[in-house]
């Protein structure tokens, strides 16, 4: 285990009791304000001292309070980046990127690192600037430049993406995925944004009033009915994985998907790229018989997996597409007509333009599949 | 040199030694003073913020008399430094730099605390995060972001030090050539006949400086801040 967390602390009218393990890769840590996510990670950091806890990086250890171990925070080398940058505003991007290498051990920074971290969040013309005359993203890629560059044994990234609009996230997501696929720098990532957190984490924790409600992989955590609660409906949705098969001349691409094929708006990646595309649970349509004369191009066969009630007049169902996970957000209105029950047979009906591109994202390390 | 007559120059002199000496030397303890009541949170901060701040609500001459009773040569600090270290501070220059230096010390702190309170206590946290202990963090972060203020501070007790008139009067006396400094020379001028063209000088003098240590402070302040923001 790469990152092992157990931690309890009592505030007035709240309480946190959290304990996980994750393998390395990224963490996510997933949960709405107000779950705990901030005090877990100053917790990590330092930067507060819960009433008792073990937090272990690797081997070492950083915080056992039944040992009465307990290492300041410039002692733990953990590259924290923070939401909202915190840049030096006194230093060039050269010297705040140096920041850290200045008090890291001798030797902790390898050679041709700086180069190497440089290069990869593309910080080449950004160098001789001053941290006012940079964008909101930019800051944020010179956050993450300087935490990577202190050495850190842990990277801690507390909503780095949320003080950006979409276009600056859309910027920023590719250069952090190159983070986690070129690092083997543990990453704990805080986000509220199941995008994010699809598209980045290895590992999904999910919080909720302070507790630990699920740990997984994001493929079964985000396919998880129980979890949608703590997703947000609008949110919630699975995550399946396909192969480019054909780049259609109608502006579409075709996919091998779980259980059929799959229409998607163009897919900037060549043919055989295997990708993961995101599937919103409202965006789905179930049917107990196969639709005809309908414009919706995707329609899957798949069999019912399980069913959530919510509060509302909506459910959740999960449904089982040729092995991998879906979800539907139907009414249970619906569902009672449908007569929806685990192990029934149905199709589910996708709207190819449902599908938005930043819900469709490059597998990391999986270039092939198809061929 | 032929504008002031020696007598004249030599209260230059002295008032530009003391002042001088007085900011550099209560330079380290105004930043520490500052530093404490802006970021410490301890019991008696009032008392001592209270204690700073005294000698620019007490009249000077009482200023001047609690110096004279403490660090005289009878008084209890300044027989201790007399017997164990051989410094007299009473009716010498360096008593009046110490008057100086207290009667200053406010408006130092109060320019370096309000410069401490606008740096974002965060991004010292974002330096020790990086690695850097508190003192380091001090040094590389804090220090360079507050410069504008220290130096706001130290012209600021430097101005106010060259104008000490009470507390060095009443603590050191007005001896020509030891303890006369510019407000007392033009003092001791004007109660003479025929001082008034010396006591002019002076004033000119003092004006002269006054005005060129507050236009060099704004300048390089802004030049720091200037420097500092990037922009």
């Amino acid at each position: 285990m790469s990152l092992s967390v157990a931690v309890t602390h009592r505030f007035p009218g709240f309480s946190l009791d959290v304990a996980f393990e994750a393998p390395p890769g990224v963490t996510a840590l997933f949960g709405r304000s107000g779950s705990g996510k901030t005090t877990l990670v100053n917790a990590v950091a330092g930067l507060i001292r819960p009433d008792t806890a073990r937090i272990a990086v690797n081997d070492t250890v950083l915080h056992d309070s039944a040992a009465g171990v307990w290492l300041a925070p410039h002692k733990r080398r953990i590259g924290y980046v923070f939401q909202e940058g915190r840049l030096f505003p006194h230093l060039s991007v050269s010297a705040n990127l140096a920041y850290g290498g200045w008090f890291a051990p001798r030797g902790a920074v390898e050679p041709g690192e700086r180069e190497r971290v440089v290069a990869m969040l593309g910080l080449g013309a950004l160098l001789d600037r001053r941290p006012a005359t940079l964008s909101g993203g930019e800051k944020q890629r010179v956050a993450i430049g300087r935490a990577l560059l202190s050495a850190p044994r842990l990277l801690l990234m507390d909503e780095p993406l949320a003080a950006l609009d979409d276009a600056r996230k859309a910027e920023i997501l590719p250069y952090l995925e190159r983070l986690r696929d070129e690092t083997d720098i543990p990453v704990l990532y805080v986000s509220h944004s199941v995008t994010e957190v699809a598209r980045l984490a290895t590992t999904v924790v999910s919080l909720s009033d302070g507790r630990t409600t699920r740990v997984g992989s994001p493929a079964e955590v985000l396919a998880d009915p129980r979890a949608v609660p703590t997703l947000g409906i609008r949110d919630a949705g699975a995550m399946v994985s396909a192969v480019i098969r054909r780049h259609a001349d109608d502006g579409l691409s075709e996919l091998d998907g779980p259980g059929g094929p799959l229409l998607l708006p163009r897919i900037a990646a060549p043919e055989g790229t295997r990708v993961r595309v995101r599937i919103h649970a409202h965006d789905v349509i179930l049917a107990r018989e196969a639709p005809a004369g309908i414009s919706a191009l995707n329609v899957l066969k798949v069999t019912v997996a399980a069913v959530r009630a919510g509060e509302g007049p909506g459910m959740v169902v999960q449904l089982d597409a040729g092995g991998e996970r879906l979800l539907a957000r139907i009414t249970r209105r619906s569902a009672r007509a449908l007569e929806i029950a685990p192990g029934l047979a149905c199709y589910a009906i996708l709207k190819s333009v449902a599908i938005a591109p930043e819900d469709i994202w490059i597998a990391s390390g999986e270039e092939t599949g198809a061929s | 040199m032929p504008f002031l007559s020696a007598d004249e120059w030599t209260a230059v002199a002295l008032s530009l030694q003391v002042s001088l000496w007085a900011t550099a030397a209560s330079l380290p303890f105004g930043i520490l003073v500052a530093l404490v009541l802006a970021r410490g949170d301890f019991p008696g901060k009032q008392i001592l913020n209270g204690l700073v701040h005294l000698p620019l609500i007490l009249p000077p001459v009482v200023t001047g008399y609690i110096l004279l009773v403490t660090f005289g040569r009878r008084g209890p600090v300044g027989a201790f430094l007399e017997e164990q270290l051989g410094i007299v501070l009473a009716f010498r220059w360096t008593g009046a730099a110490l008057a100086a230096a207290i009667m200053a010390f406010p408006l130092m702190v109060r320019a370096i605390r309000l410069a401490i309170e606008a740096v974002d206590p965060k991004l010292e946290q974002a330096a020790g995060t990086l690695g850097a202990s508190r003192v380091l963090v001090f040094a590389t972060v804090t220090l360079p972001l507050i410069l504008p203020g220290i130096i706001a501070g130290a012209v600021l007790a430097f101005a106010k030090a060259m104008g000490e008139f009470g507390a060095t009067i009443t603590f050191v006396s007005n001896i020509p050539g030891q303890t006369q400094t510019l407000p007392t020379a033009i003092y001791a001028f004007l109660q003479v006949p025929g001082g008034e063209a010396s006591a002019l000088r002076l004033v000119i003098i003092s004006v002269a400086v006054a005005m060129t240590a507050l236009i060099v402070s704004e300048g390089v302040a802004r030049l720091v801040a200037r420097r500092i923001r990037g922009t």
